[in-house]
């Protein structure tokens, strides 16, 4: 597959309190990103089940973005912490599983940063599309 | 729970909103092909009336018993679309909501790919709404009251009405006196009423008010909790050397922020040689002049007063291209005194354009002009000494109107700086998790429905914190956030997220590591059975147990993993 038509599919699983309202933030100031990310909202990154990143890595998207508020400053005291800490235990199976472990980002974004929260869709798009299609899509593909 | 899946999906325009992006009637399309959708339809609003007729309609007509919008951002009408299911017998949390607004329609330009990211969004919605179930209300206690940051005259006027219902305003202040900006005013446009008249009576009143508790020197610190129950830290302020207070706590119902602006530093143009030339002054300084009555410049009385607008406003190279909406106003309320003061002397306005929306203002200008002030239009673009006189400079400018250079002679001129958001904002910012506009201010939830609400629940804005304005709207909005702000005290409760976790006694295992996960002790072991039990009183629904829980035994409702990653599926596979 030629690199430029490839169009990575990203999910995104973003917590409710920061993140999801930077991603509407960057909505309603109209800052322009690539259409390859799609959203789910979870009410806290903490809530990130690792089967929730295993499954779309298996189903063949290139890559997974969870977002979550900055430390501190998780709405539920100590959510992020918990993603990150499964977050790193994760990407040790990932690694073990033969899938690059850099597809996964967890990234702090707070409410406030429509901006920054473009920036990293962007940065994420540009990445995937250097890095190639997850080899699982070509394998599962019928 | 064991009902078929009969679902209705709704695709809203928003006017040209999502139409202009995303086709909607091919979304439409596509979304009636998908599993259990029973009708799919697009609409101009879905929020207006006739929209949630139309759900409505449908509901009794095709027997549904779940709701899918396509919209906006379910922080915007979620609550809407769930009233508007329930009236006509559907539970509320079997509406689920594809945000193809702000995250799509308004951050894509390519049609085709919106329409086809939209089309994904609502498979995913569809796919989580076959699997939502119905779940009861919930509502907490509120503790009542109402925090207010700045003691300026919005915050003032907020604590004021707050304390007037009987229940606690908490006041808290960053300097060691109540007034503000406005404490630094001579008198106000446009009826010229002296700032000592008009303060010390409201300051007075919050001082002795017995529902009022005042923090002067400090400011907020932390803010744990949300709406209906928040704790509040305060923190005595760096520079209170002497003594420095310590850390108080208040719990309250919600917060209103009004914390105001800062003045744009005229340094910041240097052409205006505003720190080289002692006749060079802001008009926050002409106003002490004012107040003092002395208007002379090392000992002259000057014969030539110029006024430059739009200094640090309507900037787009300075990354200010707002309009302050206060300097039009008060450069024709002091070139009018001026004109009071030095009936000789020559006074000339330098404007972009006049604003005078406010009332009696328009009126107000024109009494300004018929004194005697000169306005001309045109941009000044430099100052500099006039050689051999060094008491006097010259403005160098372009009249437009006659499209000719100026050299403007002045003894004396008042750089009418605008507003901008205090170096205070991101740290409030930060602290309330407020989003900011793209000038910097805080973000209202909506400019014209919402416009004292934020982001965050129980949080509202009053006065030039959430952008520029003048007294009379500032007053108008710090009572309208203060009338806002009251209604979850007044209520006594406020409606809490249902969605909280539950254990399947038959997986767990009692392991407790639930128990570990919980930041608010909702999960307790029980010890005769080894099995997990959540107190749904304490469980706020993060969903940290459940992706904790190692034998998937419990289940975050309304974020259940069967839902999350029917999600999955659906923006995967195709």
């Amino acid at each position: 597959m030629a690199q430029t038509d490839f169009e990575p599919k990203i999910v995104a699983f973003l917590c409710n309190w920061c993140t999801y309202t930077g991603a509407d933030l960057a909505g309603t100031s109209r800052i322009q990103y690539p259409p390859n990310v799609r959203i789910i909202r979870l009410m806290c990154s903490g809530s990130v089940d690792p089967t929730y990143v295993l499954k779309p890595l298996l189903d063949g998207a290139d890559g997974v973005l969870i977002g979550g508020c900055h430390p501190g400053d998780c709405h539920y005291q100590s959510g992020n912490y918990k993603a990150r800490r499964r977050v790193v235990a994760l990407k040790e199976i990932l690694k073990d599983a033969g899938i690059d472990e850099d597809r996964v980002w967890l990234r702090w974004i707070s409410a406030s940063e429509g901006q920054r929260f473009a920036d990293t869709v962007t940065e994420m798009t540009e990445f995937l599309k250097e890095k190639g299609p997850n080899p699982m899509r070509r394998e599962w593909a019928v | 729970m064991e009902q078929q899946p009969r679902i209705g999906v709704y695709i809203c325009h928003c006017g040209v909103n999502i139409a202009a992006t995303v086709e909607v009637e091919e979304v439409a399309e596509a979304a009636a092909d998908l599993p259990g959708v029973v009708v799919s339809r697009d609409y101009t609003y879905m929020c207006s009336d006739p929209g949630q007729a139309l759900i409505k309609d449908d509901i009794r007509e095709h027997d549904l018993n779940r709701i899918v919008v396509a919209s906006c951002s379910p922080r915007m009408h979620e609550p809407t679309f769930r009233a508007a299911a329930e009236q006509a017998g559907v539970n509320p949390y079997q509406v689920e909501m594809a945000n193809i607004r702000e995250q799509c329609s308004w951050v894509h330009k390519d049609k085709q790919q919106a329409t086809e990211k939209a089309k994904l969004l609502v498979a995913s919605a569809v796919a989580k709404a076959v699997h939502l179930e119905p779940l009861g209300d919930r509502e907490v206690d509120v503790t009542p009251g109402v925090l207010v940051i700045g003691g300026g005259i919005a915050g003032l006027t907020a604590a004021l009405d707050v304390a007037d219902t009987g229940l606690p305003a908490y006041l808290v202040e960053k300097t060691d006196h109540l007034g503000g900006r406005v404490a630094d005013l001579n008198c106000t446009f446009p009826t010229l009423e002296s700032v000592s008249d008009l303060l010390p009576p409201l300051i007075e009143r919050v001082q002795n008010h017995p529902n009022v508790t005042l923090f002067l020197n400090s400011e907020v610190k932390q803010v744990d909790g949300y709406v209906g129950n928040f704790e509040v830290t305060i923190t005595g302020t760096a520079d209170q050397e002497e003594e420095v207070l310590e850390d108080r706590t208040a719990s309250v119902g919600s917060i209103i922020v009004a914390t105001g602006y800062d003045v744009f530093d005229p340094d910041r143009k240097p052409e205006f040689g505003y720190s080289d030339y002692p006749n060079v002054i802001t008009s926050l300084e002409m106003e002490e002049r004012l107040l003092e009555g002395d208007l002379s410049v090392n000992g002259r009385t000057p014969e030539r007063v110029a006024f430059i607008q739009c200094v640090g406003s309507r900037d787009i190279q300075l990354g200010n291209p707002h309009c302050s909406r206060v300097c039009c106003m008060y450069t024709a309320k002091q070139s009018r005194l001026v004109r009071e003061m030095l009936p000789d002397a020559e006074v000339t306005v330098f404007y972009i354009d006049v604003r005078t929306f406010g009332k009696g203002s328009e009126e107000f200008y024109d009494d300004a002009r018929g004194t005697g002030v000169r306005y001309r239009r045109g941009n000044v673009s430099e100052i500099y000494r006039k050689p051999g006189e060094p008491e006097r400079v010259v403005l160098v400018a372009e009249d437009t109107l006659l499209g000719q250079p100026v050299d403007y002679e002045a003894d004396l001129v008042v750089l009418a700086v605008g507003m901008e958001p205090r170096d205070t904002t991101n740290k409030i910012s930060q602290l309330l998790k407020l989003p900011r506009s793209a000038d910097g201010f805080f973000l209202e939830a909506h400019p014209k429905l919402r416009p004292v609400d934020t982001a965050m629940a129980g949080v509202f804005l009053a006065g030039c914190c959430q952008g520029p304005k003048d007294i009379p709207d500032t007053v108008a909005q710090a009572k309208a956030a203060a009338s806002s702000a009251l209604i979850p005290s007044i209520r006594g409760s406020v409606p809490v997220e249902s969605a909280t976790a539950v254990v399947n006694q038959e997986l767990c295992a009692g392991c407790g590591m639930c128990v570990e996960a919980c930041p608010y002790d909702a999960p307790a072991l029980d010890q005769l059975w080894c099995v997990s039990r959540i107190n749904p009183v304490l469980c706020e629904g993060c969903g940290a147990c459940a992706a904790t829980c190692p034998s998937s035994a419990i289940r975050m409702q309304h974020f259940t993993a069967e839902q999350v990653l029917a999600q999955v599926d659906a923006l995967v596979s195709s």
